[in-house]
């Protein structure tokens, strides 16, 4: 048992975060520089870890790309093209290098309730009925609170372009709630760190706000969830390729109710920190919040559906 | 990244799993049963080569990784099994601040559990604050002589040795004039006074006042004055999740609550299960940490929050799935709310997160 990350997966979660910080709005001004996203939109298609399942990654490096992003906003596409990437491999060999995914000019993301999601700038979905798998057109934008990822409508026809082994259409959904609990992870430290920086340089009463304990002790709580979330995930990150479905469907479940339930609390304590501007269109954090939601929202998981015979 | 077992720790897990599938039904079934039987619980666990696993074998340990903890943990609480006997903090604080001949003479006997022990931290007047305590220790020829008042000692009616903190220079500031000792509980010069807790139990802990206790000039831990140290190290291990094996408490008392609810199971008990599970799996991960060799630091003090809200969790729901009419539930959610006492309140873990991890001034 050694559940640490490999060197080469904290490479890849340092160059995330690092591409993130540098080109992830810095502001909600930030969010209307079409300059900036199609510098970001560049710098993540030249990655290419919009590919990262059909090029054989595991279900932990895609939840650490994803969880970066997230905590810098990325709003580009990413959790739905990894998604709709990991559908589209070829069903004979699910870690084949050449997938169908890697090399396309394109990439494709995922259709939910019959919505496409993550969808600026994009062209095609796929979405899993069962074990078939059907493609679509990206439509006209839809309003959405999330301010980061865009929602479409889907065109028809939507025609069938592949099938999903009984297998492969079990463990995908793992992958899924893995990924929206990784983005919703991610959103709320990113809101953490925003509230720990604010409460350094706000001055009340002649003292910075977070010497109160009012304040500290709302932010070490954050700190302490975000430490559960991270190896509730990890586990669940790790068995989405490495337990049986049942467990990895598991494991998926409980990370994922942890996660949602943390990450709204951390949310909700950034904006509590912020004060009034907290409350205010102009601040991040409910930038943060609305990107918790709506992952949160994404292959919901209930407190109901939670299995007590676990491991 | 592997959360499987390699096939050593697979082999130890098979090992165990098969001695407490023996010992099957035999387990207390309560409160009364559990403490009446610990100190053999201890023994028996020692004696089958289950207990010191991560300790050194020169102090009667195993030196195995900490890793094997966690699989004792796991397996204690599948079959419904005590936890394992808490103690890893009071042997790092020995370990760490005893001389080698301190430590030959006195881990043995706590990790077999030949000899039990108390930990006199804790004073009416320093609780949160204990580099006030008063309790003083002054030497008389070969001799150390206490007196003082030390309270919510756990376990100090049945405990052989007491590891006190005592003032042993009134004239330098606070934690400078502490020191560290050892003393034999079974003298004149002390005087036991239980303490009943909320749950109606009163073997938990107990006051204990020195008048007069003596013990040789060499049961003295360290010099004179570096008790504070000690006190860290203690304090710090006593954080730990995975020092004090409590998850084995938690699981165990969410599989017996699951296993006695007839319907669709309350809210307060799926929940404890996502928080039972969440910490086994985060201990795995702090556990998996040590073997960077990362240090021992105010972590322990997110570590010992979610370990607190864990207990707590399960407390709420041995409330909703037993009301207040089941005793054994209702005493554990009573038991529960200690967790954020002992050890270091929530509130001072919170003000060392604050101000050690996120870089809040006080
Ligand atoms: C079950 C149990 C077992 C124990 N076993 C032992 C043992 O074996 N040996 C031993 O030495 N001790 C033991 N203790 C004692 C324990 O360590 C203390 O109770 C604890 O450190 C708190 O001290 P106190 O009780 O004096 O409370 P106080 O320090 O008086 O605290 C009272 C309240 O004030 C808050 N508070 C205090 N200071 C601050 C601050 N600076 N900022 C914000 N809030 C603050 C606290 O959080 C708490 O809510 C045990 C306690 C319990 C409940």
């Amino acid at each position: 048992m050694d559940v640490r990350l490999t060197p080469e997966q904290r490479q890849l979660r340092a160059a995330a975060a690092r591409l993130a910080d540098d080109l992830g709005p810095g502001s909600v001004l930030d969010l209307a520089d079409d300059d900036r996203v199609a510098r970001l939109e560049k710098a993540v298609a030249a990655t290419g870890w919009r590919s990262l399942r059909s090029d054989g990654a595991s279900g932990v490096e895609v939840a650490l790309v994803v969880e970066e992003f997230a905590r810098g906003l990325v709003d580009v596409p990413f959790a739905g093209p990894v998604l709709a990437d990991d559908l589209r491999r070829p069903a004979d060999d699910r870690r084949d290098p050449a997938g169908a995914g890697a090399g396309e000019a394109q990439p494709w993301t995922i259709a939910v309730d019959g919505e496409a999601f993550d969808a600026r700038g994009l062209r095609d979905v796929v979405s899993a009925e069962g074990n078939q798998l059907l493609s679509g057109r990206v439509g006209e934008p839809v309003t959405a609170i999330d301010l980061t990822r865009v929602r479409a409508t889907v065109l028809g026809p939507r025609e069938p372009v592949g099938e999903l082994s009984p297998e492969a259409a079990g463990r995908w959904p793992a992958l899924a709630v893995v990924v929206t609990a990784a983005d919703a992870l991610g959103a709320a430290r990113g809101a953490h760190a925003l509230a720990v920086d604010y409460a350094k340089v706000r001055s009340q009463y002649g003292h910075p706000i977070g010497s109160y304990q009012a304040i500290a002790h709302l932010l070490a709580e954050s700190l302490a969830l975000i430490e559960g979330s991270v190896s509730v995930l990890r586990h669940a990150a790790w068995a989405v390729d490495e337990l049986s479905v049942a467990e990895a469907r598991a494991a998926a479940r409980i990370a994922k109710v942890y996660v949602q339930r943390a990450a709204r609390t951390i949310c909700e304590t950034a904006v509590q920190v912020h004060g009034g501007i907290g409350n205010t269109w102009e601040c991040l954090a409910h930038v943060h919040l609305r990107r918790v939601l709506t992952s949160t929202e994404l292959f919901p998981v209930r407190l109901e559906e939670i299995d007590l015979g676990f491991s | 990244m592997d959360f499987r077992d390699a096939p050593e720790e697979a082999a130890f897990r098979d090992r165990l799993r098969t001695w407490l599938a023996g010992r099957a039904g035999t387990f207390p079934k309560s409160g009364d049963e559990y403490w009446s039987r610990s100190a053999q619980w201890h023994r028996d666990l020692y004696g089958a080569g289950f207990f010191g696993l991560s300790w050194p074998t020169k102090y009667g340990g195993h030196d195995l990784p900490a890793v094997y903890d966690v699989i004792l943990d796991e397996e204690l609480a599948r079959a419904g099994a005590p936890a394992r006997p808490s103690l890893g903090y009071l042997v790092e604080g020995l370990g760490r601040h005893g001389s080698e001949e301190f430590r030959q003479r006195f881990l043995p006997g706590m990790i077999t559990g030949d000899e039990r022990w108390c930990q006199g931290f804790s004073e009416p007047g320093a609780g949160s604050d204990l580099a006030s305590l008063t309790t003083t220790a002054t030497l008389e020829g070969d001799e150390w002589v206490f007196h003082g008042h030390k309270v919510w000692t756990s376990y100090s009616d049945v405990a052989d040795w007491c590891l006190l903190l005592a003032r042993t220079d009134a004239t330098v500031r606070r934690h400078k004039g502490i020191s560290a000792f050892v003393v034999n509980m079974h003298q004149a010069g002390i005087e036991q006074r239980p303490l009943q807790m909320i749950n109606g139990v009163s073997n938990e802990f107990g006051q204990v006042l020195f008048d007069g206790a003596r013990a040789p000039a060499d049961h003295l831990i360290g010099e004179a004055g570096e008790g504070w140290a000690l006190a860290m190290t203690v304090v710090g291990h006593e954080r730990e999740p995975s020092t004090l094996g409590f998850s084995a408490r938690y699981g165990k008392l969410v599989r017996a609550m699951a296993a006695q609810v007839e319907g669709p199971p309350p809210a307060e008990l799926l929940w404890a299960a996502v928080e039972t599970e969440m910490l086994r799996l985060h201990v795995r991960r702090r556990l998996s940490e040590r073997l960077d060799e990362v240090v021992h630091g105010p972590a322990g003090s997110l570590d010992k929050l979610l370990m607190t809200w864990t207990e707590q969790s399960v407390g709420h729901a041995a409330l909703a799935v037993g009301g207040t009419r089941d005793p054994e539930l209702l005493s554990a959610y009573l038991y529960s709310r200690a967790q954020s006492v002992m050890g270091g309140t929530s509130q001072i873990q919170k003000n060392i997160i604050a101000t050690r991890i996120l870089g809040l001034e006080a």
